[in-house]
């Protein structure tokens, strides 16, 4: 029963520097690393490797003892050059010197009937065993879903429509037979309905043609409406106790390729977005990779932002940082760090906006991609302006009363407002209209934890 | 711009932590950021990029669209003087000019006395000063007669900012609307000086025969009283001294005694267009509001048990200071309601409430001023039922 949900709220952030859609080669990415601050919820991180260990693609680098059944894996062959710690011996850092060529570890392989027999305990091993499993994030919460739960679906959001986002056409490119694979896997790990979310306004990538045992839905409308949380409130919302996995089609590639290929295959095409970046565009690499080549040569100034992710829910890093476990962007977004005479009402139609506030003309120009730079636009206040919140929130929830249960730690409230159905992402919109600049995304962490820790 | 600039980050350290003036930082904050945006930049998670709206232009635009009713109220002023004393040789020169020194002290003076609460809350809470205030300041001026002695502006004023802001943490905080708690201060403390027929027009010596200075409410709640048809006793107001003052059209227009802002209903409407296109306004409010003061209008002819009861609903919309309440007053987002669903009822209420207190209350002629301040109190009770409804659609999908 596939259904198509027309959504009326939200806000497409539209900037410049949108990545041409063909695939580049830059100079060759020297270094990888798995960050153990990608994964929410980590709590006791046990690295399994020394530095100066020569590792295979697929090889374990650590698992949390919390879950120990889970590996995190190498993405790449070759030596391990630098395990960073910061304040506390806080694990931030496995940074590893790729090889030229990459070695993979040997899993088993897995015919399609040979999933099809296998139990589902068996297949779990496999997946937590070979590395693939932390792609698969568990809701509520947003963190990495437990092998030991049975989930009453799994959702999969076909597209992305954060502000430059990458194009799943060319993502998934050549992966129509791995992404089969991968949903004939995950199908197997639900008792209910894997839920495959695409695009009603332009085609959805052709990895998805002829796709089975998926039910399609199609979402139209401006972001978040490519936000997986927004599918589920919209299909299978989740109540107090329902747990619900989601996966990246980029996840189900990689499970496929696992029982397909018998190994870990970390290679990924990354966009290169935003406006300060010379080439905007695609380009073949690993998970975890340096953005140093992206960067070297190819940024218009010295003062820019490299973030990975998209600019809405993304992550500052450095310029010789590390692409995170999930992104599959890094956008350059110049810094903000100036100081404008008047900028409180001076009218300008060069910065986006959602409102219409005296001098903000940004409306007129419906069409327009922004460059937009990292300056708060003003300081933090009480929340004031009201139903903004609301306008780009589509789901049945009141995003001002969660933010301030959430700032009050009133656990009843939270839960009864609808904590178990946002992360992040969800109402990170929130915080770019907001006029009074609350940090919303890490309240809504906070509100998270309160609930997940009590 | 670059010498003002070095001005100001020559003098910073002074005030930051460890300087002489450590304890006038946010002062000197308030100068340094409405002359310059601050250089602060998104934190390194989350949202990297932020829309270029903030509560300063917000509220500039808010009283942006009071603009029109301030120049309106200043014309009007001079303009009612004028014709009470009879001089018909007046210019549009000399009707601003005098509505100018009337209006503009009153103005100066809620500025300063509120701006100063302001500081000095600012520097004793250690909090960022409110530019929430910029809004009221211009809002307690408009909403009372020309007449009034300038003290008396500067008490309300500092009575509404100390009592219905600060003390609940400042803007954002606050349940009642700080303006109208100003001139209920005003109404309570000091009626003589804010209701009765003689405060709403600035007459000076010699008034003219015949001159009256009630309000259209007034003379309506007279008519009611007598039994006299009220539209009648409307048209037959100050006859002699101008054709049809409260006429229909006249009082949309304006040219009539009352307090400063509040008489033209139409600028009230170009104000609501302004807030409205801009989105500060909820149109919900609003249309609702006028919608519910109109359907109360219809209610009280159907019952028509006195004159006052009778009067076409559709006067009620263009006298006293309905309009501007409903436009400037009713949508201030902190003490409205603040779901979707709240806001319909919530207007409804203030416009229903406004009419039945004019129609049927005796000692209070006008009704917007108690009408937004109820209904101030009672919006977190219409939002509470209303999130309860939302709470209660996500509960019954639950499973445990």
């Amino acid at each position: 029963m596939s259904k198509l949900v027309k959504l009326k709220k939200g806000f497409d952030i539209r900037l410049a520097g949108k990545a041409e859609m063909e695939v580049h080669d830059f100079q060759p990415v020297k270094t990888f690393a798995i960050k153990p601050t990608d994964f929410i919820g980590m709590q006791r991180p046990k690295v399994l490797v020394k530095e100066g260990d020569t590792v295979k693609a697929g090889t374990p680098l650590l698992f949390d003892k919390k879950m120990d059944k889970v590996q995190f894996v190498a993405p790449v062959s070759g030596e391990i050059v630098e395990i960073k710690r910061g304040e506390k011996r806080k694990l931030l850092e496995i940074k590893i010197l790729a090889d030229s060529v990459i070695e993979f570890e040997s899993f088993q392989k897995y015919t399609p009937s040979q999933i099809q027999e296998a139990s589902r305990d068996t297949l779990i091993d496999h997946m937590t065993a070979c590395g693939v499993w932390p792609q698969i994030i568990q809701r509520p919460f947003g963190v990495i879903a437990n092998p030991s739960d049975t989930p009453k679906s799994i959702f999969i959001s076909g597209f992305d429509t954060h502000p430059l986002a990458p194009d799943y056409e060319i993502l998934l490119k050549g992966q129509q037979e791995a992404f089969k694979v991968g949903i004939q896997v995950v199908k197997k790990l639900t008792s209910g309905k894997v839920y495959l979310g695409l695009p009603a306004d332009k085609a959805a990538s052709s990895a998805y043609d002829n796709i089975e045992g998926v039910e399609i839905n199609k979402f139209s409308g401006p972001h978040p409406a490519g936000n997986v949380g927004v599918q589920i409130h919209h299909v299978d919302p989740i109540a107090k106790g329902d747990v619900i996995w989601t996966i990246n089609p980029y996840g189900v590639v990689q499970i496929g390729k696992l029982f397909l290929n018998g190994a870990y295959d970390a290679s990924k095409i990354i966009a290169i977005t935003g406006s300060e970046a010379k080439k905007a565009c695609y380009t073949q690499t690993y998970l975890g990779a340096c953005v140093d080549s992206f960067v070297a040569g190819n940024i218009k100034s010295t003062n820019v932002r490299a973030i990975t992710g998209n600019a809405l829910t993304g992550q500052k890093i450095n310029l010789d940082g590390y692409l995170s476990y999930y992104d599959h962007q890094l956008t350059l977004l110049p810094e903000g760090d100036y100081y404008e005479f008047l900028g409180w009402m001076k009218p300008t139609s060069d910065k986006l906006s959602y409102h219409k506030a005296l001098g903000l003309f940004s409306f007129l120009y419906p069409k327009k991609e922004f460059v937009l730079d990292t300056n708060t636009r003003g300081e933090p206040r009480a929340f004031v302006s009201t139903g903004v919140f609301e306008s780009v929130t589509p789901m049945d929830i009141y995003p001002v009363y969660l933010m301030k249960a959430i700032m009050a730690e009133d656990y009843d409230d939270m839960e009864e407002l609808g904590i178990y159905e946002v992360i992040e992402e969800d109402l990170a919109l929130c915080e770019f209209v907001d006029v009074s600049k609350h940090p919303v995304q890490e309240l809504v962490r906070k509100g998270i934890e309160l609930i997940q820790y009590s | 711009m670059k010498l003002l600039r070095d001005l100001l980050d020559k003098q910073k350290p002074l005030f930051q932590k460890g300087g002489k003036l450590e304890n006038l930082y946010y002062l000197y904050e308030a100068g340094e950021t409405f002359m310059f945006s601050p250089n602060h930049t998104t934190s390194p998670k989350g949202a990297q990029i932020k829309d270029a709206i903030d509560l300063k232009r917000m509220m500039i635009t808010v009283v942006i669209a009071m603009i029109p009713c301030l120049i309106f109220g200043i014309y009007n002023t001079g303009a009612m003087h004028f014709l009470a004393t009879g001089d018909a040789n007046a210019t549009f020169g000399d009707k601003f000019l005098l509505g100018a020194t009337l209006v503009l002290p009153i103005v100066l003076v809620s500025y300063t006395a509120g701006g100063l609460v302001e500081v000095v809350f600012a520097v004793i809470r250690k909090h960022p000063i409110n530019e929430g205030f910029l809004v009221t300041g211009m809002l307690i001026p408009l909403i009372v007669p020309a007449t009034i002695p300038l003290w008396q502006v500067a008490v309300a004023t500092i009575f509404a900012v100390v009592i219905a802001k600060e003390v609940f943490g400042g803007t954002g905080m606050n349940i009642l609307n700080v303006a109208m708690t100003a001139r209920a201060f005003l109404y309570f403390a000091y009626p003589a000086q804010i209701s009765g027929d003689t405060v709403w027009t600035y007459v000076g010596e010699n008034a003219v025969d015949g001159f009256s200075g009630a309000t259209a409410l007034s003379v309506v709640y007279q008519a009611g009283q007598s039994g006299e048809n009220a539209v009648a006793e409307l048209s037959q107001h100050n006859a002699g001294i101008m054709d049809g003052m409260f006429s229909f059209v006249n009082m949309f227009m304006g040219y009539i005694p009352g307090s400063i802002g509040e008489t033209s209903t139409l600028m009230c409407l170009i104000g609501a267009a302004i807030l409205l296109f801009t989105g500060v306004a909820s149109w919900k409010i609003i249309l609702s509001a006028f919608g519910g003061a109109y359907l109360m209008g219809v209610v009280m002819n159907l019952l028509s048990v006195n004159e006052y009861m009778a009067l076409p609903s559709h006067y009620h919309l263009v006298m006293g200071g309905l309009a501007f309440g409903i436009v400037f007053m009713a949508t201030d987002p902190v003490s409205a309601s603040q779901t979707e669903t709240g806001k319909w009822i919530y207007g409804l209420l203030i416009g229903a409430l406004t009419i039945i207190i004019r129609v049927t209350n005796p000692a209070y002629p006008e009704g917007i001023m108690l009408a937004v301040l109820f209904m101030n109190v009672f919006a977190p009770l219409i939002d509470y039922y209303v999130v309860q409804a939302n709470k209660k659609r996500r509960l019954q999908r639950a499973t445990v």
